[in-house]
């Protein structure tokens, strides 16, 4: 390669890769954002696809994006605004032309420009010109023919060297930010190590993209340099599957083998993927005929000794319902994993929202406590994940995680934790000591019912969805009944325990504190760093303990003069907060687009929460 | 399951402390202690059975026996005992439940657990009414059934267990009555030693809702006329005198008089159970009075691979081929690096 340019170096920069669904830009994206963390950059990503697998080509509609935001000091955002954009086609413009920034850096395949592809894009015959893009880097670039060319001897079929396009782009990306290409093309041979015309020809676009951007001299390299993260090995993750490993290291602590019994729906199928992939650690994955046999048959396996997990969206949330309380009432190990989608209903299954709160906490009939807790981005999905179900098994008590879109399909680069230092999980077996089993004698201090495995001689035992007395007896008697409805709400109560206090970022009083819970984290952190830098006198605090609070919840609150809780539903946890600690006044900041907030939208509203008297 | 000859139980070692609250003459009581009685003889521990319900006069039966147990919810005893036999092979799973509880709400989990022929016992207990809720249709009423739900007659088609196993490629299916206790405690016998999911359906009475929905062909004085016993290898002759059979005619079965028209026993259909096509069986289970007998015993049963059975199997290969066997291997595994 010959001698580069003058090197600009910039502390961060967020690159959208979009195209058709077809196009292959998650790849494109993932294989991007893996040579950025391998350099050492924080970074965080995040895709956005249409519901539908190939919705009609050319169409804003089916545009597929992937957003990468890296830099050289702590990224939680993949960021609000594109430096630079790649567009496989005019959709491609038109969906993200809202999302970049002024005067960034857009790139697209001039072939792709046809007066056919640019009307279904909504335009008239030029969208760099009725977007008002002058002022912009456009590179207009010849990707489909240049592709052709280079590989016109290689005698493949038309449609497998279209393929190759977005490796000539990623290419093209890799110049303009002085990266290697040894990570992709190393992939390219393993991804296709039976097809190896097929590597090479991807090799060879990602070359002529990488030349390509060079020869133009349009085009200004950015260095990110690496950013200095704590020592230790990292590798990428995304939040779903944090989640199912979280499970997988949860099992392992504790000494039991791990059960899964899902149905398929989006965006919580990688958990279910994940783990069907790992028998080789004895996972036993049930793919059930709907929502209800997953979480029934799991509840099966709990009975049975497992940690029984289930994951699913909102709407199978829904329908596992009444199994829910039965897990409930018969008091067994349960994690029930929620990765939220905009609702109601079918609504946005793509899309990320925070509006299944009330579902989780109060869904069901009769006085139905569970423990509820939610993840903050992807890679603390394992450690949420690990903590639901140490609870869970440890005070024997169903508990639900809510994660959402944003965390499960979004990944960052993630110290991998040490197994010999998370704690330990101790299933709170029946003791042979403690003479008879009675089904539903309780632990004096968490108040947990003890766990008899079927299979041991003398602990026979019937237990199910009937209100029982102590000894497991059906009871419809009235004092018999509120007794054992106050034990269970006590029972998730005494779960604080395992609560950590809440946790301020910022001074531990001031004019404003900034709170959410889950996947808003990133956001709100990023806008409380920038605002703080600014002078103004903000903190923030960020739940995942909901069900119960952390204990220093109102300690905390009483500090600062306003709270407010930014949420992406319509104000659920700004009500429970109303509900639970009635001495604050809580301001709201709301947004249900089935988006992430920007950073720039919560500074906004800080700013003027905070210059109002 | 591994039988151990030494291990002696009565049927009272499986009564637990519960006092049984069915309704006087409810057939329940009946299939309770045939369950008890075959239990009782199957040399398997105690401990490793468990009884799974769903909701449901029929539901409330593992309350009543001594043996681990677990009572759901509506439809969903199939799903709950698919995850415990999933999860624990070495346990005896049987699922007890109605004809509402799993052909309506649960009527999915019914067809996929046998589908799958995952080793489960299934009693189901078809008494062609809702008893718990107080006398609704259900979807094995016969049309026109008048009830509270239908005070003009149903206007819907029945389900028959039988063909529904059969077209969900169910591998064992058969029908006992409940008053018949050597019959039915043969047939359970037989279900638990199958290997895969045995669906039994017991014609039984509601003593207060549909009192004597069975009796036309069920009956004392009638039975042995109206109804016949299936037994694999035996030929199938009925009636009082011995003299009714079974044979095909085209694509039919057609009953015939032994001694009539030229009619021998050699004409009459062999019982082959483990017939895996399952034509034959499909004419059997649906057999109606007064066209045909009623058919009980064994109808089919055919040996294939065990749900469970395979989930393990290909847990044992896949470890076996891979290189990551504990946490922090995987944690380890693909693409890491080390930050300085």
């Amino acid at each position: 390669m010959s001698k580069k340019p003058q090197i600009v170096e910039k502390d961060e920069v967020v690159i959208r890769f979009s195209g058709d669904s077809g196009d292959g830009m998650q790849l494109t994206g993932t294989l991007f954002s893996d040579t950025a963390a391998l350099y050492g950059n924080d970074l965080a990503t995040f895709p956005d696809y249409p519901a539908e697998i190939r919705a009609p080509q050319g169409t804003v509609g089916g545009v597929s994006g992937f957003t990468v935001h890296l830099g050289h000091y702590d990224v939680s955002t993949p960021g609000d605004y594109a430096d630079v954009l790649v567009a496989m086609n005019p959709a491609a413009i038109k969906a993200n032309v809202a999302w970049i920034k002024e005067g960034s850096t857009i790139i697209y395949d001039k072939d792709n420009f046809t007066e056919k592809n640019i009307q279904k894009a909504g335009y008239i015959s030029d969208p760099v010109a009725e977007e008002k893009l002058d002022g912009y880097n456009i590179i207009a670039a010849p990707i489909t023919s240049m592709v052709k060319e280079a590989l016109k001897d290689f005698g493949l079929d038309p449609k497998s060297v279209l393929r190759t396009k977005n490796m000539f782009a990623l290419g093209m990306v890799y110049w303009m930010f002085d990266r290697k290409l040894a990570y992709t093309e190393d992939y390219c041979d393993t991804k296709f190590k039976n097809k190896p015309e097929i590597a090479r020809a991807n090799k060879i676009a990602l070359r002529a993209g990488y030349y390509y951007a060079e020869t133009i001299e349009a085009l200004t390299p950015v260095r990110i340099n690496p950013a200095s993260i704590a020592k230790g090995r990292y590798r990428n993750i995304n939040g779903n599957t944090a989640t199912a490993w979280g499970f997988l290291a949860a099992a392992e602590k504790a000494g039991l083998k791990l059960y899964i019994g899902s149905y398929p729906i989006t965006p919580a199928t990688g958990i279910l993927e994940e783990l069907a992939a790992r028998k080789d650690l004895g996972v036993i994955s049930f793919q059930a005929e709907d929502e209800i046999a997953g979480i029934c048959s799991a509840i099966g396996a709990s009975f049975s000794g497992y940690l029984a997990v289930t994951t699913t969206s909102g709407p199978g949330l829904a329908l596992k319902s009444e199994a829910i309380g039965l897990a409930v009432m018969a008091e067994l190990p349960l994690v029930v994993v929620d990765v939220q989608r905009g609702g109601p209903s079918t609504g946005l299954p793509t899309k990320t929202e925070q509006s299944d709160l009330f579902q989780a906490l109060y869904g069901r009939n009769g006085e139905c406590p569970v423990v509820v807790m939610a993840a903050t981005s992807p890679s603390d999905c394992f450690r949420f994940a690990f903590e639901a179900a140490r609870i869970a098994i440890e005070h024997m008590t169903p508990v639900l995680l809510l994660t959402d879109g944003y965390l499960a399909n979004g990944s960052e680069p993630w110290k991998i934790p040490e197994m010999e230092a998370l704690p330990s999980v101790t299933p709170p077996y029946h003791q042979p000591a403690s003479g008879e089993y009675i089904p539903y004698r309780r632990d004096e201090k968490r108040l947990n019912r003890y766990w008899a495995i079927p299979g041991i001689p003398g602990l026979e035992h019937r237990i199910g969805g009937l209100e029982k007395t102590i000894k497991g007896t059906v009871s419809y008697v009235p004092e018999n009944h509120e007794y054992m409805v106050k034990m269970r709400d006590e029972k998730v109560k005494r779960v604080l325990e395992k609560v950590p206090d809440l946790e301020v970022f910022g001074d531990k009083d001031g004019d404003l504190l900034l709170t959410g819970w889950g996947g808003t984290y990133g956001h709100l952190l990023t806008a409380v760093k920038e605002l703080r830098a600014e002078g103004y006198s903000i903190s923030l605090a960020g739940f995942n303990y909901i069900n119960p609070l952390p204990a220093n919840t109102a300690d905390v609150f009483k500090r600062f003069k306003k709270i407010a809780v930014c949420e992406l539903n319509l104000g659920q946890f700004a009500d429970y907060l109303r509900m639970k600690l009635q001495d604050f006044r809580y301001y709201q900041l709301n947004k249900v687009q089935g988006l992430p907030f920007t950073v720039k939208e919560i500074k906004e509203f800080c700013i003027k929460l905070l210059e109002e008297k | 399951m591994e039988e151990n000859k030494d291990l002696k139980y009565t049927p009272k070692d499986f009564k637990s402390d519960q006092e049984v609250r069915w309704c006087p003459g409810c057939g329940d009581h009946a299939i309770l202690s045939e369950i008890q009685k075959a239990l009782s003889e199957m040399g398997i521990p105690k401990e490793k059975y468990v009884f799974v319900s769903g909701i449901g006069c029929s539901s409330r039966l593992p309350y009543y026996m001594n043996t681990y147990g677990f009572h759901g919810i509506h439809g969903r005893a199939a799903a709950i005992a698919t995850g415990v036999k999933t999860a624990r092979p070495d346990l005896s799973v049987w699922v007890m439940t109605g004809d509402g509880d799993s052909l309506a709400i649960g009527g999915n989990h019914f067809i996929h657990a046998v589908r799958r022929n995952i080793d489960i016992n299934l009693v189901l207990f078809n008494n062609e009414i809702y008893g718990l809720t107080k006398g609704q249709y259900s979807p094995t009423s016969g049309r026109g059934h008048v009830t509270k739900t239908s005070p003009f007659g149903t206007l819907e088609e029945p389900f028959s267990v039988g063909e529904l196993v059969i077209g969900a490629r169910g591998k064992f299916f058969a029908r006992t009555i409940d008053s018949n206790v050597s019959l039915s405690t043969e047939i359970f016998t037989k279900a638990a030693k199958h290997k895969g999911t045995s669906v039994v359906e017991v014609l039984q009475n509601c003593v207060i809702f549909n009192d004597g929905v069975h009796d036309i062909y069920a009956g004392k004085e009638v039975k042995e006329d109206r109804t016949i016993t299936l037994r694999h290898g035996e030929p199938m002759i009925f009636g009082k005198d011995r003299k009714s059979g079974l044979i095909l005619e085209g694509l039919k079965l057609k009953v015939v008089k032994i001694g009539e028209n030229g009619v021998t026993e050699k004409d009459i259909l062999v019982h082959d159970a483990h017939e895996p096509n399952p034509g034959i069986h499909y004419f059997l289970a649906n057999m109606r009075y007064p066209e045909y007998p009623v058919a009980l015993g064994v109808i089919r049963e055919v040996e294939g691979e065990s749900y469970e059975t395979a989930v393990h199997a290909q847990i044992e290969k896949v470890k076996a081929g891979s290189k990551i066997k504990c946490m922090n291997d995987l944690l380890n595994s693909g693409t890491v690096w080390d930050v300085e």
